[in-house]
């Protein structure tokens, strides 16, 4: 059951656009596990408004995983329709879903995923060349470097960086290219509970002052209540 | 606080990359060491051979040229790279060359085989000073007893002779009468009589060299010469000078390319280990790099580029260990094999080095292009 709007379709409050970025109709997966078919995804269909930060919640083995990999073009859906910013998932490419990621869909891990022999810098530097563009911070990206507060720790790599610090940084990765929508994977699944709220207080600024597009999936109700809507994933279908 | 942010510093775009390249080296400091001295040894395995190759060759052909002579004449069946020992010619074979027009000089060796490389020649010291002008003696002169020899520096050295040194060379005691000036002839010279009678061949030679009136006529006269002496091998001294190459040895450049192909073997299994630990080691780091867009070719390049630089890097150390074996060869075996410096087979030898580096490095990075992002993603 989606909370704040009805059956997991519709928009948010905030800076929400009503033009759905993210439309998913009918998405199923199957993964084969051995001689046994895994259904993960079983006709899933959702709407995200350009503008919205909505929180998938789900228990372990819900599909909520799977749908984070499909919407970020990680791994192809079995069947359904996902189109994000306009582009169609279903039959594109694996060099038609790289291109996705460089352009289109950011990304925050639970691990974080930085790499560990770059600078915070240069960890997000990286994600502006591949995406092709010039390895510099505009002003704007300068702004949002300061509001997520770690400035001052871009020079250090990732192991002097606390978890918050970490976490920050990947989210300003995630974003450098400014992607249509911020994928978000337990992003507090590893930080302690100042941390936690640090992180998504600044996701929820994000969201509000940039008016960045932003999906985090989540077991976590509490961290759920800083987005502007929740969507119920069970069994592998929106509830 | 934005002033440490390089904002609009225009950073070259390909700068981060080569970081992470440089860094992904760096991160593992005794792996990346092991891998460039290998690829170090296998350079300095084919620059040694090389050099050895070249320096043997050249420091044989510039003796036989500072003998002064047009032609020589060697036995039957000899190659200029073969161990000469035995005389087959009988001394006669000067005086018939004497006869022919436009031979001034004509003189004779006999050539022992000692433990490879050396060996001891027996020579006329009279015809031989009036041919090449004699040796450069450093300490005293030519031999004046029947036991008398003559050693160059080198030699003198390695073995610690001076002159009045005795040495038991081919079970007989010889004197040491003179430390010559390398370079011209043989390094071990004695007198042409006594080696003829303790090798049993009295009145005949190993090899011949003959000087004319006019070197211009030197492929005349080894003409001439050829349908007198019996179909012994006669080569003007410009004509023996273009035999000494490595080209011209078929054994010698199939050990060549024998030793280059070990050594690329040896490339090839060193940098696919290291390059496959690698991208085991870096399987979350090349899922972290597909996640955000990095396509298959650019985790190719990085491991290309990481590989190539392993491959510079053991090429550039691979030719400072060659000065260093150059310069043991020289200084604890100074009379024995020379080995130059040739400098065309540096981007060669490295050529050689990136072929089996690049080759080792092919599997792993299919493995890397080939992994599943999510996969790679939890990979502990």
């Amino acid at each position: 059951m989606s909370e704040g709007e009805a059956g997991g379709v519709g928009t948010s409050a905030g800076v929400a656009s009503g033009e759905p970025i993210i439309v998913v109709r009918g998405l199923t997966k199957v993964y084969r596990v051995g001689e046994v078919d895994v259904h993960a995804l079983r006709g899933v269909d959702l709407e995200i408004a350009r503008g919205e930060f909505v929180a998938i919640i789900g228990v372990s083995g819900s599909g909520k995983s799977t749908l984070f990999h499909i919407l970020g073009g990680l791994t192809p859906p079995t069947a359904g329709t996902v189109v994000i910013d306009g582009k169609n998932l279903a039959h594109m490419s694996n060099r038609e879903r790289t291109d996705l990621r460089k352009t289109t869909v950011g990304f925050v891990f639970q691990k974080y995923n930085l790499l560990p022999t770059l600078s915070a810098e240069d960890n997000i530097k990286i994600v502006e060349y591949i995406g092709g563009r010039p390895t510099k911070f505009t002003p704007e990206f300068v702004g949002v470097l300061k509001l997520l507060g770690i400035t001052d720790r871009l020079k250090h790599k990732p192991r002097a960086l606390s978890g918050g610090e970490q976490q920050r940084v990947a989210i300003a990765r995630g974003i450098v290219n400014r992607p249509a929508i911020l994928l978000a994977d337990e992003p507090t699944g590893n930080l302690d509970s100042q941390n936690s709220t640090a992180v998504l207080k600044v996701m929820k600024d994000l969201n509000e002052r940039t008016g960045q597009t932003i999906l985090m999936i989540t077991h976590d109700p509490e961290a759920a209540s800083y987005a502007s809507r929740k969507v119920h994933i069970r069994d592998g279908r929106i509830v | 606080m934005a002033s440490i942010i390089p904002c609009g510093s225009g950073v070259d775009l390909t700068t981060v990359l080569n970081k992470l390249i440089f860094a992904n080296l760096t991160h593992r400091p005794v792996r990346t060491l092991l891998s460039v001295l290998a690829i170090a040894v296998e350079v300095t395995m084919i620059l040694t051979l090389v050099g050895v190759s070249h320096g043997t060759l050249d420091s044989t052909k510039d003796r036989a040229k500072a003998v002064g002579a047009d032609i020589m004449v060697r036995p039957q069946g000899s190659s200029v790279m073969s161990s000469l020992s035995g005389a087959p010619m009988p001394e006669a074979y000067l005086t018939l060359a004497m006869q022919q027009p436009h031979v001034a000089a004509a003189t004779g060796t006999v050539v022992q085989s000692l433990q490879f490389p050396d060996s001891i020649t027996g020579l006329d010291f009279a015809a031989f000073n009036k041919m090449s002008g004699g040796f450069r003696y450093i300490k005293g002169g030519d031999p004046v007893d029947a036991d008398d020899m003559v050693v160059d520096e080198d030699y003198a050295q390695q073995h610690h002779l001076k002159v009045g040194s005795k040495i038991m060379l081919i079970a007989h005691e010889w004197n040491v009468s003179g430390v010559a000036e390398g370079g011209k002839l043989a390094r071990i010279c004695v007198k042409l009589k006594t080696l003829q009678e303790i090798e049993g061949t009295p009145g005949h030679l190993t090899l011949m060299y003959v000087k004319l009136d006019d070197p211009g006529l030197a492929e005349q006269v080894a003409d001439q010469l050829k349908g007198t002496l019996n179909d012994n091998q006669i080569y003007s001294i410009n004509a023996l000078m273009d035999a000494y190459s490595i080209s011209n040895i078929g054994m010698l450049k199939d050990f060549i390319w024998v030793v280059i192909t070990v050594a690329v073997v040896v490339g090839f299994i060193v940098v696919f280990m290291a390059m496959y630990t690698a991208v085991l080691e870096r399987t979350r780091e090349i899922g972290i790099i597909k996640a955000v867009g990095g396509g298959s070719g650019l985790v190719l390049s990085i491991l290309l580029r990481e590989t190539v630089l392993l491959a510079i890097g053991g090429t550039l150390l691979g030719i400072v260990m060659t000065y260093g074996s150059q310069w043991m060869m020289k200084r604890f075996e100074p009379g024995s094999l020379v080995q130059e410096t040739v400098y065309y087979w540096w981007p060669i030898a490295g050529g050689i080095a990136i072929v089996g580096a690049v080759l080792g490095a092919v599997v792993p990075g299919v493995k890397a292009v080939q992994q599943d992002v999510t996969e790679a993603l939890s990979y502990e």
